[in-house]
């Protein structure tokens, strides 16, 4: 009895691997053949813009109302911290370069895999759902290349522009907190910012970051919804594993990233 | 004058019986259009069918009918090649569906039409844009063309009146009669339609079964309808498949059906509960899993 519960357990864990090595190597032609339907996506242009407006214009204002306050809030923490040791005009450099270099790319891609990537996967597990991607096969348009393509194409523009957003408007959250409410200098803090952030080391460095992850969450979302059950639980489970897996792939990318970047110096 | 859009509406109904219906015509110069010899098909641990034979004759309406998950909609799915058999072979128009490459398949499928069960309809367009996607994906006509097509064909299916509300607005009905519109818009030999019957009130089912019967007649097309409505498929359909357990287990003209001598027919016309298709699902005896005469 024990020596068949032990088995049964076995092979369990077995079917459980193998399920799992099958699901990442049709994650990895899934991609292959998104990127393979993508020339046919991209020489109709429009079809990427109109994706571009509904995952990155229409997350503008999440991304802009987080950045402010997130900016604010290190403007607050940094110049608390920068005080104890005299620094206080340090604090614009502070604010610039976690924003630039982490917390721009980071919170801005786990925003938008939480607005942008939940809405494709729904979107795209619903079309499966209601038999839109199989109708549209029928009449002789690759799903891929018509609904697929572009989507993944305006995640990957958007993101390093959302990032941006982020960033800039987190900038001004710290003047705001810094220099018009605490009283930091403005000249200081301006200048010293100008003065310390270099575009190769820290602007790039977070345009590449933002790049990847845009990558990574737009494939993710969009892989989880092609691959979702045809069922409103599996749609719904399709779209808790996008927010859980992109948010995970994007913090260890983060470390990589990061590692490699600091390595590279 | 020249710029009257009544004209303009008759010019391309002109071109549409002139030019397009003629070349759909050529199609009918031989007998079969779809020809399925000896298919196998099965899912992991589950054979859905085993050997199947059948033809289905240019310009007729053919129903394929049988329980739930006897295979009639896998056999659709065949004949449309988006799932492969592991044995045998579906021509149409004489070239094995098996063997095309994604191009050949999708070359294919452009002469070919599907109705969906519940219309597949894309939610984000209009019904304009619906029936006008696969126009504007598969031909290079001008917007004032596609439009007048359009209208043709949302016309054919009685929704001329509707075709600037979106699918969510639209009836199970109307969803499906918007969804012809969509599968025709390209003329096609064949048209397939999965359950178009499904959920729909008494008037909405005999619209449906009145546009089928009448576009195929009016566009030379053939049509194969995968049904459980017998009564009004009957009524519509000129020739009738009935599958059971992955097998054709009987077929004829509507006359012959109803006349007919066959066990499964008779249970099937009748709706009898019980028969060659049994109630119960297969099981061990009741005393066996009660465990009577075993309990303490």
């Amino acid at each position: 009895m024990m020596v068949d519960q032990f088995v049964a357990q076995i092979r369990r864990l077995g079917h459980g691997v193998i399920d799992a090595v099958m699901r990442l190597g049709f994650a990895a032609r899934f991609f292959m053949a998104l990127i393979l339907a993508s020339g046919t996506g991209l020489r109709r242009f429009s079809l990427v813009v109109r994706e571009i407006y509904f995952a990155g214009f229409m997350s503008l204002i999440i991304i802009s109302v987080s950045g402010l306050f997130v900016g604010m809030v290190l403007g607050l923490q940094g110049y608390n911290t920068l005080q104890r040791f005299g620094s206080e005009s340090a604090l614009g450099v502070l604010v610039a370069l976690s924003l630039l270099r982490e917390l721009g790319p980071v919170v801005a891609a786990l925003l938008f895999a939480s607005r942008a990537g939940t809405a494709m996967t729904a979107e795209i597990g619903l079309m499966k759902s209601t038999e839109q991607l199989v109708a549209m096969d029928m009449m002789a348009v690759n799903p891929l290349a018509r609904v697929i393509a572009p989507k993944f194409w305006a995640g990957v523009l958007s993101m390093p522009l959302l990032a941006a957003i982020f960033s800039a408007v987190g900038i001004f959250g710290g003047y705001l907190i810094g220099v018009r409410f605490i009283g930091v200098d403005a000249g200081t803090f301006w200048s010293q910012m100008q003065a310390q952030v270099s575009v190769r080391t820290d602007i790039l460095y977070g345009v590449y970051k933002s790049f990847v992850f845009g990558v990574v969450v737009t494939a993710i979302a969009l892989f989880e919804g092609f691959d979702a059950p045809a069922t409103a639980e599996g749609v719904s489970r399709a779209t808790t594993r996008t927010v859980v897996i992109s948010s995970l792939a994007i913090l260890v990318l983060d470390f990589v990233l990061t590692a490699f970047m600091l390595g590279g110096n | 004058m020249a710029n009257d859009p009544s004209i303009k509406v008759e010019c391309n109904i002109l071109v549409f019986f002139h030019l397009i219906y003629p070349v759909t015509l050529l199609y009918m110069s031989s007998e079969t259009l779809v020809e399925i010899t000896n298919l196998d098909f099965s899912y992991p641990n589950r054979a859905i069918l085993k050997g199947i034979n059948l033809s289905i004759p240019k310009g007729q309406v053919v129903a394929i009918m049988g329980g739930s998950g006897c295979g009639k909609t896998t056999l659709l799915r065949l004949i449309g090649g988006m799932i492969r058999a592991q044995s045998g072979k579906v021509c149409v128009g004489g070239e094995d569906i098996q063997g095309m490459t994604r191009d050949q398949l999708y070359g294919m499928r452009r002469r070919m039409g599907m109705l969906f069960q519940f219309g597949a309809l894309f939610t984000d367009l209009s019904v304009f844009e619906n029936v006008a996607f696969p126009l504007r994906e598969h031909t290079d006509l001008p917007e004032s063309m596609i439009a007048d097509l359009v209208l043709l064909k949302l016309h054919v299916v009685g929704l001329r009146g509707a075709a600037y509300m979106m699918p969510s607005e639209l009836s199970g009905g109307m969803s499906r009669r918007v969804a012809l519109a969509r599968a025709i818009a390209l003329d096609p030999m064949l048209m397939m339609y999965d359950e178009p019957f499904t959920g729909l009130d008494p008037i909405s089912l005999g619209v449906i079964g009145k546009l089928i019967r009448d576009l195929n007649d009016a566009l030379g097309t053939t049509s194969i309808l995968v049904t459980h409505d017998i009564h009004e498929s009957l009524n519509m359909v000129d020739y009738v498949y009935f599958i059971s357990e992955g097998q054709v287990v009987a077929q004829g003209t509507p006359d012959e059906v109803r006349h007919s001598a066959s066990a499964f027919v008779e249970q099937f016309v009748n709706g009898y509960p019980d028969g060659p298709v049994p109630f119960h699902y297969p099981a061990p005896s009741l005393q066996e899993d009660l465990r009577m005469g075993t309990r303490k």
